[in-house]
């Protein structure tokens, strides 16, 4: 059984997401403004709601095993060690990075007993798979991505401190891609329609590398994370460049991506904001398998 | 009338800054030499050059796969500029989401004096952190709003608003796809002038696609912009940028006083700068078509390099960027667009 903390945008489309699961059970919803939308929204699909944030929450007669927080770094920051405290897992949406960097098609299984997930970024979820498609075939001393968004997707957290996007795709890449050195880049696009998501992930590679175990690695890949995220696509097949003045005499793999969100409360085009829901609704469940299964064990 | 400036000691009406050294890196590929930038900041400040930017292309940060390599580390670059500079000042670029506050510091601990933070023209508020935390390591701040063709006047006044209010002290019209068309530059900078009231200075910074780099300077000087941008032999993205030797013989002629030494630019542009040049900016038929459709003129040679290895027209390529409205930092999107192009050829043929 779960909560959402952050009734907005983001706790909203989650909340649709983890409808659909059969083995995560959303009962309440929490937020701090008694007028969001978000809390009226949530109480007609028949959720428990409140405006008294976690103070409500964890005064429940039955405390949820899971919370999911979509508020920001500074809330989750003090409501985290409060959860720990209740024994409730909790997924961090928010970038306050305390526990593990999860990536649920590359290391969830390590971190099913973590009391507190961290979700990364945006363009982490949507390229760190592709690094880790590479370096599990090869190393990487280097891996850059490029994550281009549309303007109305780009929200004012995002905005206020778009370092922290920067900063934390960076570390991402290489603790959770297994680059040597990584570096991340956002773009943001006002064009009208909105554009969806693009990702492109530049990987350093030995120029004798065997390119086609990369490139299988590599569709291999797009399709486990298709399970969670539909939209998730490659634009053209991976593609190679020898080695050129500067890169070190490495040469190096391009993979373009697009994101296209599944329009469940959030727009299509903000594949940005529909990963984030997506990757957290799928560690959620993962979660959930763990908590159950270990029930079950303890009652055996 | 005129300004004092206290670093040179000149009286001036405008202020001519030079990038040959920051966009002058993207016609260089990045491949800048320490001695390059010894010798560009040495003549550029016997001149009276009061601003030299100093930075890969891109900005701080910008020495990466998709915007190429820098051949020397910047920092190392603008360690050797600030070394030979006796009154000029040293500045770095700097575009949120690429750079970071880290990176600032570290340029402002190797003596830089000034950043020039840069965003899309419709984006300010990504660039209040760095404004902030330029103010708090005491850098002069300027603003650069780019494309700015993609931006009407009063959207564009908006903008710079936002910098200005997060401690801005000069906002630039940028048109950084050599777009803009005489009045196109003078009534964004009079939009720009108005809004501010004083609070602070306009800039223009252009590109010669369509060969009105220098005539827009004029009129932007005109409209109340009071930094002008320039680089030596026009040394910049695209069809490269106003030539700072010929702003300054310009200025000269209109008995606009800018304290700078048109004679040793020109000396500098001939003797120093165009020796090293290894692709002379021109108005070819690429940049042509990015000043046509509005295309970020950092992408030229990148279409050209993926024109190259997928047998597709450069040109073809910067048309589809333009349809596409892609922004400044999205020279990712060039492979594909080429691939596409290549596909699209191989289906017909």
């Amino acid at each position: 059984m779960a909560a959402i903390v952050g009734p907005g945008n983001i706790g909203t489309d989650l909340l649709a997401k983890l409808r659909r699961s059969e083995l995560v059970d959303v009962r309440y919803m929490v937020g701090v403004v008694p007028e969001s939308d978000g809390l009226t929204r949530a109480a007609e699909l028949g959720l428990e709601t409140s405006a008294g944030g976690v103070d409500w929450l964890l005064t429940r007669d039955r405390l949820p095993d899971l919370v999911f927080e979509a508020t920001s770094a500074k809330a989750h920051a003090a409501n985290a060690p409060r959860y720990a405290g209740a024994g409730i897992t909790a997924v961090d949406l928010t970038p306050a990075a305390l526990g593990p960097f999860t990536c649920p098609v590359v290391n969830i299984g390590d971190q099913l007993d973590a009391p507190n997930v961290n979700m990364i970024t945006c363009g982490g979820q949507a390229t760190i798979p592709i690094v880790h498609a590479v370096s599990r075939v090869i190393p990487v001393p280097y891996a850059e991505i490029v994550a281009s968004v549309s303007s109305r997707s780009a929200g004012p957290g995002t905005r206020a401190n778009i370092d922290e996007f920067t900063e934390t795709t960076a570390a991402g890449i290489e603790k959770v891609g297994g680059a040597d050195r990584g570096k991340a880049i956002i773009i943001i696009n006002p064009v009208e329609p909105p554009m969806i998501m693009r990702d492109t992930v530049f990987c350093a590679i030995d120029p004798d590398a065997d390119r086609d175990a990369i490139s299988e690695s590599i569709h291999r890949m797009v399709s486990d994370v298709q399970v969670y995220v539909p939209g998730y696509r490659l634009k053209a097949d991976p593609q190679f460049d020898d080695p050129q003045p500067n890169w070190n005499g490495r040469a190096r793999v391009a993979v373009f991506l697009e994101v296209a969100g599944n329009g469940d409360y959030l727009p299509t085009y903000a594949g940005n904001l529909d990963i984030m829901t997506a990757a957290a609704s799928r560690a959620g469940e993962l979660l959930a398998e763990k908590i159950i299964a270990d029930r079950k064990a303890v009652r055996a | 009338m005129g300004i004092w400036d206290s670093d040179t000691q000149i009286q001036r009406d405008v202020r001519i800054v030079d990038t040959s050294l920051r966009d002058g890196s993207h016609a260089m590929a990045h491949q800048f030499t320490e001695a390059n930038v010894r010798d560009t900041v040495r003549a550029l400040d016997d001149a009276g050059v009061s601003l030299i930017e100093v930075s890969h292309g891109d900005g701080l940060g910008g020495s990466t796969f998709n915007y190429g390599f820098s051949l020397v580390d910047e920092r190392k670059l603008i360690k050797a500029a600030v070394d030979e500079a006796q009154r000029a000042r040293i500045a770095v670029l700097l575009l949120p989401g690429l750079g970071t506050v880290t990176d600032l510091r570290a340029a402002a601990d190797l003596g830089a004096g000034a950043v020039r933070i840069a965003t899309h023209c419709t984006e300010a508020d990504v660039s209040i952190q760095h404004f902030e935390a330029a103010r708090d390591l005491g850098l002069e701040t300027v603003g650069f709003l780019m494309l700015s063709h993609m931006s009407t006047p009063e959207e564009l006044a908006k903008q710079g608003r936002i910098m200005v209010d997060a401690g801005c002290q000069c906002v630039y019209v940028v048109d950084s796809a050599g777009a803009l068309i005489l009045e196109d530059a003078a009534d964004r900078v009079a939009a720009l002038v108005a809004e501010f009231d004083g609070q602070a200075q306009v800039g223009y910074h252009g590109h010669q696609n369509l060969s009105f780099g220098v005539a827009n300077s004029v009129l932007a000087y005109r409209a109340g912009a009071r930094q002008i941008d320039g680089s030596l032999v026009a040394l910049g993205a695209g069809a490269g940028n106003s030539p700072t030797e010929v702003l300054a013989a310009t200025f000269h002629r209109l008995g606009i006083e800018t304290g700078v030494d048109k004679d040793i630019l020109m000396d500098a542009a001939e003797n120093v700068v165009k020796p090293f040049i290894t692709r002379l900016p021109v108005m070819d038929r690429s940049s042509i078509v990015q000043g046509v459709a509005g295309v970020y003129s950092s992408f030229l040679l990148h279409a050209e390099r993926a024109a190259e290895r997928y047998g597709v027209p450069a040109h073809e390529i910067l048309y589809r960027c333009g349809e596409r409205r892609y922004v400044g930092g999205q020279e990712d999107m060039i492979i594909n667009i080429a691939l596409e192009i290549a596909e699209e050829r191989q289906a017909v043929g």
